[in-house]
Parts: structure tokens; sequence; C-alpha cells
């Protein structure tokens, strides 16, 4: 691989955020003009939000278990185990049920997405699909940027919910807490912007899964080898985004709600 | 010799009167990343002309139909389609003009999660054809190809033969006015390719459609200058007297710069040292 002076990497990066940029930015309008894919859209759906279902429940339900069988220790200590529902469903509500549903979607989703991709642009698919009179972007691109943005927001309320059935297990079966106690203080300690703040993360990590899977995969190059950097590279770059525009969001809604 | 691969007695017909040409290139250049792939590239194609396009691999053969069917934007130059200038045309007026092209690929592109008949009938149904009537059009065109049996089957279950058919049968289903071959029979055995090309001289001297077409073997480029479609037989048959069909021209290209542009007997007469070594 050949050295690249300063000068042309910065060149490359700026130039590559430009293209990001573009892209995401078509992938959005292109909803508002015709032609639309919806049986696209609705296939995405299906393959992005019923398909991740298993992770997503899997995931959900034993988070929300270990984090009531941590904080119940924790608790022990001030005498307040009765308090981990609520410990759990503020967590899972706010911070791990969004987090940890936009990072096992990426996982899944946006490797996906960058193969597919890759692949139909190495093999000069994506060419003849301009070449038939199709723009790629509408074709491909937007179909799985709406769908991804829609089902992330439904696969992370499953997550909040399954999390916090899983702390309930623990909480009853391990802990010997009273069920109707851990979910009162479960439904108690939630407040309208903790919810807000929860359901307002996945528009940001769909959009995310989305546009950083399709782009790297539109910009394959090198054959199957390119495919493979490809894929990693969209789910590092997307599982990092998702870290960092959560810290984001959640400081700027504890500074609108304040809390 | 170039001379030998044409055989005696040639004499050249008239062919159809130069109306506005189809493609013109007027000093086209491109530039992938520091190296020039095609430097100041100029030539025309009028219709119903055959332009087959020969040179060393890595000359920029493929660049240049994907310039004709605006896929690349040039980096200088004008290119004319259809008399549009499509170096400054936006991409949905590409599209539009898009239309009017077939393009067939080097690997045939055919999308590999659908079946031949929705890789065939793909752009007909972005067009808003009706299935049935679309599906008529698909056995029209897989009948052209000699390939009907196959309407049902998915890509990775074709040969690469029968891929490439498929990938005519595509191009050709909206009868389009230009087509570009992008090296049809590379990577396939001699008997396959003289299938394909049997199939690229039935589309040219049935339909009379303006192509350009990429080759490396220079037998496929002699056989579609000297070789006409029997529509009795169906086959493949030579001239009579080994007459040079007349809208078959060349185009050399050879390290992204044209080094020759004319008939066939132009070409075989080249005096031109590069160019007699190539052919040779």
């Amino acid at each position: 691989m050949p050295f690249l002076s300063p000068e042309d990497f910065a060149k490359q990066k700026v130039a590559a955020i430009q293209e990001y940029a573009i892209l995401s930015w078509r992938a959005i309008a292109n909803i508002f003009s015709a032609p639309r894919y919806w049986a696209d859209i609705y296939t995405q759906m299906d393959s992005i939000g019923v398909g991740s279902m298993p992770i997503v429940l899997l995931t959900g339900f034993f988070t929300g278990g270990v984090l009531a069988l941590q904080s119940a220790t924790a608790l022990k200590a001030f005498g307040a185990v009765s308090m981990t529902g609520n410990l759990v469903s503020l967590s899972m509500v706010k911070e791990l049920g969004p987090v940890l549903t936009g990072l096992m979607v990426s996982g899944r989703n946006a490797s996906g997405m960058a193969s597919e991709l890759g692949s139909m642009k190495v093999t000069e698919q994506i060419d003849a699909m301009r070449a038939l009179g199709t723009d790629p972007v509408r074709k491909l691109v937007t179909p799985r940027l709406y769908a991804t943005v829609f089902m992330l927001f439904f696969l992370t309320i499953v997550a909040d919910a399954v999390g916090t059935a899983g702390g309930a297990l623990v909480s009853v079966a391990m802990l010997n807490l009273n069920p109707s106690s851990y979910f009162h203080s479960s439904i108690r300690a939630l407040e309208y912007p903790d919810v807000v703040q929860g359901l307002t993360k996945p528009f940001f990590s769909g959009f995310i899964i989305a546009s950083v899977g399709c782009f790297f995969g539109m910009t394959t190059k090198g054959g199957t080898q390119g495919v493979g950097r490809s894929t990693t590279q969209a789910v590092v770059v997307s599982s990092v985004f998702i870290i960092i525009v959560d810290f984001l969001v959640s400081r700027l809604m504890i500074g609108i709600f304040g809390r | 010799m170039a001379e030998g691969l044409l055989t005696s007695n040639l004499r050249e017909n008239n062919g159809p009167g130069a109306d506005e040409p189809v493609v013109a290139f007027d000093n086209v250049s491109i530039i992938f990343d520091v190296k020039p792939v095609l430097n100041n590239i100029s030539f025309v194609v009028q219709p119903g002309e055959t332009r087959i396009i020969l040179g060393p691999a890595g000359g920029g053969k493929s660049v240049l139909l994907k310039l004709v069917d605006g896929l690349l934007r040039p980096d200088s130059g004008s290119i004319h389609v259809f008399g549009e200038d499509i170096t400054t045309m936006s991409e949905r007026d590409i599209f539009r003009l898009r239309a009017r092209i077939g393009m067939v690929f080097q690997e045939s592109a055919l999308f590999d999660s659908l079946s031949v008949e929705d890789n065939v009938a793909y752009r007909l149904y972005e067009e808003g054809v009706p299935p049935e009537e679309a599906h008529q059009r698909v056995l029209e065109a897989l009948r052209f190809v000699e390939l009907e049996q196959a309407i049902s089957k998915f890509p990775p279950e074709l040969s690469g033969g029968m891929r490439r058919r498929v990938s005519i049968a595509r191009a050709i289903i909206s009868k389009p006015d230009l087509i570009l071959y992008d090296s049809p029979t590379g990577g396939l055995d001699p008997i396959t390719s003289t299938t394909i090309i049997e199939l690229v001289l039935k589309q040219r001297d049935v339909s009379h459609t303006t192509s350009l077409l990429i080759t490396h073997r220079l037998q496929d480029a002699f056989a579609l200058a000297m070789n006409h479609f029997d529509t009795a037989t169906g086959r493949m048959k030579p001239n009579p007297n080994g007459e040079l069909d007349q809208t078959t021209k060349f185009l050399v290209l050879n390290e992204g710069q044209v080094v020759f542009d004319g008939t066939t007997l132009e070409l075989v007469h080249s005096k031109d040292p590069w160019l007699r070594d190539y052919l040779s």
C-alpha cells in the first residue's frame, strides 16, 4: 500500500465526508419525489426489523437480568434492594435499551448492507442498475435508511420491555423481591423526559447504521477483499458513531429536560 | 499478417448515408488518481454503424464505453450521444437518455437475487409495463438469444455463456437505439464466443442497431466484418464474394490514445508498425 502524504490523506478524508454527506442527503430527500420503492422499503423492514428481533430479545432480556443482579449487590449495602426495579427501568429505557439495540442492529445490518451493496458494486450490478435507468441511491439506500430508522424505534421499545422483564425475573427468582413492588418502582421511576430521551436515540442510531452501512457498500473498491474491508469498516464506524451520538443526545436532552 | 484474417477478393459495399452521429467524442480525457486513462480521444459513430473497439488490456476501452453511457464523467472534452451533450447533463436527464441505450457488461452484471425473467424485465418493470406484456416481451427477448428454457433460473445457476446471453436479452428488450457491448466474449470458450458473436451479428442485421463493441479476440472482430446473419437458416454466413460489411468500423486504443479510426480495409492495410504488430 503506497504511503500517503498528510495533505493527500486529509484530502481523502474530507472527500469521503463530503461523499457521505451527499449520499445521506440524497437518501433522505428521495422519499419526497417519485419513484418511491415501497415494496423495497417493506422488504427491508422485514429483513431489518423482524430479522433482528431474536438478537434484540436475547440481548435486552439478559441485559435487564444482569443489571438487576449487579445493582442489587450495590443497593444491598444501602438497604435499598427494593429500588432494583427503579434502577433497571431507568437504565434500560434511557441508555442500555437504545444503545445496545443500536449496536446489535449495527453488527447485524450495517455489515449486511455494506457486504450486499459492496458485492453489487464490485460485480458492476450498481452500474448495471444505473445503465437500466434506475437511481441506485433511490432503489437501494433510501429503503434501507427509512426501514432502519422506523424499525429501530420499535425494536428499542421491545428491548426496553424485555429488559425490564429480565430484571423482574432475576429480582423475583433470585433476589426474592415482590413482583408487584418491582414493577411498581419500575414504572414510578420513569418520567416523560426519560421516555423521550430513550426513544429519540433510535432515530439517530438508525440513521447512522443505514447511512454508514450503505456508504461503505456503495464506495467499495478492490474485489472481494474490498467487500470484506467495507463490511468491517461499516460495523466499526457505525458502532463508534452510535456511542458518540448517544453521549451528545443524552447531554442535549439533559440540557433540555434537566434530567 | 492482418490481411490474412480476411479472405481474398475484398470488395467494399456501400453503407447507409451518414446522418447526425449517434456518438461523438471531442477531445475527451479522463484521469483516475494521477493516471490519465483516456487522453484527448475524438471519434464519431454514425447511425447503424457497428464500431469495434480493439486494444491491449488496460487501454481505457471499458472506461470509454462507460463514458458513452454517462456512468463516468470526463475530466475534459465533450461527449454527444444522440446529439445531446451528456457531459453537462444532470444525472436525472442522463437516466432519460439511457432508456435509448442498452449495455452488456464485461461480467454480465446480472442481479444475483433476481430470476432470469426479472433480470430481463427489469427495465420494463421500472417503466411500469404491465406484467403480462412484460412477460411476453421477456419471452421474445429470450427467444432471440435462444434461452427461453432458462426463464425461471437464477444467475448463479447459469454458465458464463448463458449469463452473457441473458445480459444481451436484458440490453435489447427495450429495443434500444444504441447497444454497448463490453467484451461480450471475454473469458468464454471459442464455441460459446462464436454463439455470442452470432447474436451480436443477428442484432446488427435484423434490427440495424448502432453499436459499440469491445473485444480482445481479433477473429470475433473480423467475423463481424465479414459475415452476415442469414434469417432463413438462423445462422451466421460469410458475405458473398468476401465483401466487407461497410457499417462495421474499427477504433484501436493504446495507452489511452486513439491509434486507429477507420474501416476494416484501412485497418488491415495500415502501415503503422505498432498496429501491424498488434494485429499479427
